[in-house]
Parts: C-alpha cells; sequence; structure tokens
C-alpha cells in the first residue's frame, strides 16, 4: 500500500509546543506545504515574530531568524535587500503585526518589499495570556478587558487587509480562515500565490489567516471555531482586498 | 601611499565603510549625522550597494540585523537619540551573536537635548543600553583619518568576535573637515561567514539566528560562552594613545573631541614646565585598563576630561583602583571646553605640587 498521507518536508520533526485546538498547526502546514511544492526549501529563509510563533524557528526546516517584536517586517526587507535570489517569509501574528510592528508593517507593504507576509489574526496576545489585541472584537472579553472591549476608551479593532490595500506597494491583500475544509484549501492557495508573487518578482503579498485560540478564549476547540464563524469572519469577511495578478488581466 | 583628500567626517566615515567593502547601508534622518546618510545615498547606488532610508531608527537597526543574518557586511548610522531607539535592536544583534557596525555621531542629550557635539551617550555606548548581559566594541576617533582607519577595524573585529561595533564620535569631528589618506581596500576578500541564514540549499542543516532561550541554563551557557569573548578582547583588543606621559605626574584621560582640546592643554601645561601627559582612549569597551593601571604606577594624579557630567571617569577610577586621585573636568550640553580651561584645571591640581 502506498504512502497516502505525508508530513511535508519543510517541517522539522520537533513537537510542537502550540495548545490543542490551536490553528497554527494546519496554517505551519500550509506554508510547508507551499514551500515544498514551489520546491524553495533549500532558499527560504523565514523569519520568527516574537509571540506564540516565535518557536517557528524550530518547526521550519529552512533558516530562520528570530526578528524583536513587531520588527519582522524590517528584519525580512534587511534579509531580502542581502539575498534577493532567496525567498523571504515572515510569520506574524496580530499583536506583533497590527500593535507594535504597524510602522514596520506599513512601510515594508509600501515599498513593495517583495516578501511574503503570514499575518496569523485569533484576536488575542496568546503567547502573554490572553491580553486585548489590536483586533480583539468590540466587547470581547480578554484579560485587560475583563468588561469586554469599550470601544469608547479602547478603540476599534484594525482590518489590516482592508488599510494594506489602499498601498500601492502592495501584490495581494487576502483574508482566508482554516476553519473548514474548503476554507483550509482556500488558504493553501492563497498562501502559495503569495510565495508565487515574490518568485515573480510582484511584491509585498499578506495572507491574513482568521485562526482560533481555544485557551485563551476560554471555548473547547470546536466551540472556538464555532466562535471564530459566528464573530470574527462577520467583523473581518474572507476575499481578496487586492491581487495585482487580477489586475493584469 | 594613497593621495589625500580633504573630507568631511561624516563622509569620511562613509567612504571607509563602502572601501571597507560595507554594501548595505539603513538609515534615518537626524542632526548632525546627516552627511553620511546623504553620502551614502550618492555612493552605494554607485557601487551596486544598497541604501535605503528606512521608517524608524527601530526599522533601521532591524534591517541591519536582517542583512547581517544574511552575512553581509551592513551598517547603521544614528546620533544620540536615535541610537536610543536603536538600542532595542543592538541588544538583539549582540544576543543573536551577529556582526553590525553602528555609528553614533553624538549631539546634547538626555531627551530631544541639542545639536552641538557632547559626549554624554558613553554610559550608553559600553556599559549597555540595551538590556541584558552584552557589550559591543567602541572605537573612540580622534580625526578624521582615524575615523577612517577604525571603520575598517570595527568591521573586521565584528566579523572576528561575532559582535556589533560602535564608532562613538561627535558632532564636532562629524562636521570638521581634515585631510585623509583613503585606503585602496576596495575588492578586498571578507571572511566566509559560515553560521549565515542564507538559504541552505538542501545541503546542511538549518541556521537559527536567534536570541531566544526559554531553558535558564541554556542562556546562562550562551551568555557565558559570550563573555569567554569578551574577556579574549579585553585582554588583546585594548587601543590607547599615551602621550608625554612617561614622566607625567598628572595624566589628562580624554577621547574623541575633547582630547583634542586636552592634548593642547598639555601641550601648553609643558611649555610652562608642568610634567602633564595624556592618556587617549582609542577603545572605550574595552576600556584600555592597562595603559591606565601602568601610569598609574608613577602619576601622582589624573584627570578625566570629557564632554559629559562625568561618565569616563568612573571607568579611569576603577583603573586606577584607589592608588592616586582621579579629578573630573567636564563641560556638557554641546559645549567644548577650550584647552585654557582645562589648563587652569591642570593648574589647579598641581598647584601645591609642582
Amino acid at each position: 500500500m502506498g504512502i497516502v498521507f505525508e508530513k511535508p518536508k519543510a517541517i522539522t520533526d520537533v513537537p510542537m509546543h502550540y495548545c490543542p485546538g490551536c490553528t497554527h498547526g494546519i496554517i505551519h502546514r500550509l506554508v510547508a506545504e507551499a514551500i515544498d511544492e514551489l520546491g524553495v526549501e533549500g532558499r527560504a529563509v523565514g523569519v520568527a515574530s516574537v509571540g506564540c510563533s516565535v518557536m517557528s524557528y524550530d518547526y521550519f526546516g529552512c533558516d530562520m531568524v528570530q526578528a524583536p517584536h513587531g520588527r519582522a517586517p524590517a528584519v525580512a526587507t534587511g534579509l531580502k535587500r542581502a539575498i534577493p535570489e532567496n525567498v523571504v517569509f515572515t510569520y506574524q501574528g496580530d499583536g506583533d503585526l497590527a500593535a507594535i510592528g504597524t510602522a514596520e508593517t506599513v512601510h515594508a507593504a509600501t515599498r513593495g518589499e517583495n516578501i511574503t507576509v503570514i499575518f496569523v489574526n485569533n484576536a488575542i496576545y496568546g503567547m502573554t495570556g490572553g491580553q486585548m489585541a489590536p483586533t480583539s472584537l468590540p466587547g470581547q472579553v480578554t484579560q485587560t478587558t475583563p468588561y469586554g472591549r469599550d470601544i469608547k476608551t479602547a478603540g476599534y479593532p484594525i482590518r489590516v487587509c482592508e488599510m494594506l490595500a489602499t498601498l500601492d506597494g502592495v501584490a495581494l491583500a487576502q483574508r482566508v480562515t482554516v476553519d473548514s475544509v474548503r476554507h483550509i484549501a482556500e488558504a493553501k492557495k492563497a498562501i502559495k500565490k503569495a510565495f508565487q508573487n515574490q518568485l515573480e518578482g510582484r511584491g509585498y503579498s499578506i495572507v491574513e489567516v482568521l485562526s482560533t485560540c481555544p485557551t485563551n478564549w476560554g471555548l473547547s476547540p470546536v466551540e472556538a471555531l464555532d466562535w471564530l464563524r459566528s464573530n470574527m469572519m462577520p467583523y473581518y469577511p474572507l476575499g481578496v482586498y487586492k491581487d495585482v495578478t487580477k489586475e493584469e488581466v | 601611499m594613497p593621495e589625500k583628500v580633504l573630507m568631511k567626517g561624516n563622509e569620511a566615515l562613509a567612504e571607509a565603510a563602502i572601501q571597507a567593502g560595507c554594501r548595505f547601508f539603513f538609515g534615518y534622518p537626524i542632526t548632525p549625522q546627516t552627511e553620511l546618510a546623504a553620502y551614502m545615498s550618492k555612493r552605494m547606488p554607485k557601487v551596486d550597494g544598497t541604501y535605503l532610508q528606512a521608517e524608524s531608527e527601530v526599522a533601521a537597526i532591524n534591517m541591519v540585523l536582517g542583512a547581517s543574518a544574511a552575512g553581509a557586511r551592513v551598517m547603521t548610522s544614528s546620533s544620540s537619540p536615535g541610537v536610543s531607539l536603536k538600542s532595542e535592536g543592538i541588544s538583539y544583534i549582540a544576543g543573536s551573536d551577529l556582526p553590525a557596525v553602528i555609528i553614533n555621531v553624538q549631539r546634547g542629550g538626555p531627551g530631544l537635548g541639542g545639536i552641538q557635539p557632547a559626549q554624554s551617550d558613553y554610559w550608553q555606548a559600553t556599559k549597555g543600553g540595551g538590556h541584558g548581559d552584552y557589550h559591543m566594541m567602541v572605537f573612540a576617533p580622534s580625526t578624521v583619518q582615524e575615523m577612517v582607519d577604525l571603520v575598517s577595524d570595527a568591521f573586521d573585529l565584528g566579523d572576528k568576535y561575532r559582535m556589533p561595533a560602535m564608532i562613538l564620535a561627535d558632532g564636532m569631528l562629524g562636521q570638521m573637515m581634515e585631510p585623509v589618506a583613503l585606503p585602496e581596500s576596495e575588492g578586498k576578500a571578507l571572511p566566509e561567514k559560515e553560521w549565515a541564514a542564507n538559504g541552505h540549499q538542501n545541503k546542511r542543516e538549518h541556521h537559527i539566528i536567534n536570541s531566544l532561550y526559554l531553558q535558564p541554563q541554556k542562556l546562562e551557557e550562551k551568555i557565558r560562552e559570550r563573555y569567554e569573548r569578551y574577556h579574549v578582547i579585553e585582554e588583546k583588543e585594548q587601543r590607547a594613545e599615551c602621550y608625554r606621559t612617561e614622566d607625567a605626574d598628572l595624566v589628562l584621560v580624554a577621547y574623541g573631541a575633547s582630547s583634542r582640546i586636552a592634548r593642547s592643554a598639555v601641550n601648553k601645561a609643558r611649555e610652562m614646565g608642568l610634567k602633564v601627559g595624556l592618556i587617549r582612549p582609542i577603545t572605550l569597551w574595552p576600556f584600555p585598563t592597562k595603559a591606565i593601571a601602568k601610569a598609574a604606577k608613577t602619576a601622582k594624579a589624573f584627570l578625566a576630561v570629557e564632554m559629559s557630567m562625568g561618565q569616563m571617569v568612573d571607568d579611569v577610577k576603577l583603573a586606577v583602583q584607589c592608588s592616586v586621585p582621579v579629578h573630573f573636568y567636564g563641560r556638557t550640553g554641546g559645549i567644548i571646553p577650550t584647552p585654557g580651561e582645562v589648563l587652569e584645571q591642570i593648574e589647579k591640581i598641581l598647584g601645591g605640587d609642582r
């Protein structure tokens, strides 16, 4: 009997630390599959960001650099400028990308840095134990919004793809999720395209993946997927916000 | 012997970096290092290099981190408030064992301070600035020619010891013009960086450039290994110029711009028959403790002269180990002391002891 299911080559054999039900594992797999299918592991350099995914440097089989909190796009810029023939990607959470690293994100995007950005949005700071994130929803209860996120004092969540889609340097801005087989297949396609864009020199490509955090949301993995569908997806609609390959047609 | 050209300090630093093989520069505008970045923006495209104006000093130093991780020879420059912003990145660069050259053309502080020359970032440069147990090599040129020479050393030694190196200049040196001979080193071979994260090409294990060690034992082990390198540097890389110190009763200690003034004061004092000399630290970390300890065997007193409220003087005291008195004279906030002011201090100290 032939092998019908394998671990992607671009994932190492190191045991992952992610909580049960967390969707980081699926997203790691999709990134690794894209790298495998494009045959670029040997020249890929990933940038791990501060947050739950910081130890992704142990999980991806390609060369990895760990960036200070929020600075992954700047580190990726330095890498890509120094080794333009390589494939450079960042893997960032919402606190990293949309709070402390907003300036680095916006400017890497507007410069059209030819990098691939995987943005995992789970509406909470996971690693530090569940504080309000820039993407926490209005009313969402977190450790630092115990009465729910009050927009009068804490302001509104940031819709990253919509914001970045206004910038000329952006090649692809697409929001996907991994709550179902169909959505996982779409996410995979988007991630692969974000890498493909880099190989074709198109500029900054970001794929935002709506993700769950059962631990800090205080829900079971199944409930967390339901919460994602009924709360996150209406606020953060899935879709393609910018795609220069479509504009070319 | 290469022909001498008249150059501004900031521009000489930039050209020296290019001559040393640096092809990546990431900066952010700030006075008084302005000419350095401007020069880089003009020169880098001519040598197939990269000049990039970042969105902040924070971003610039992290671009440096990325390019260095890829194995490139890379530099950034700024002035005091900007170096505060870079300090986070410098800590990460040190914690990731990456080489990089950082230029600080110092101005007055704290806060926005002023834009005139100062030396009040000595502590920041030599004692950290960023968090954690780490050092970077710190070089203190006192002439435009020395700026040129030390840039090349900063790159080479940074590569050798896998650590960041800083050129601690100031607004006076950055803005002044002097004749310089540029080294004819263009095209020299740079060291191989076998540790770089530049793609494993399916031929080796993956490289991880990292400063995170969640197990305290591992982190301590890593830091101890780094400190073994630091000890070698403290042993082998101290540099200082000793000027008329052999028979000196009073030894001035001054670096960079203030050493030029101290030297004038020493010469005037000697004309007056006073036995005064100067030790000019060229490396601030490692601090030239050996030269100072040696002078402390015969000198009756030391006088640290700085453009600050007294920062390097602490290291002079540590090197002298209470064997003789250590005095201090400084001006700060962008004021440059005159040789006359320093001479007055010399006379005051030697007053009862001629």
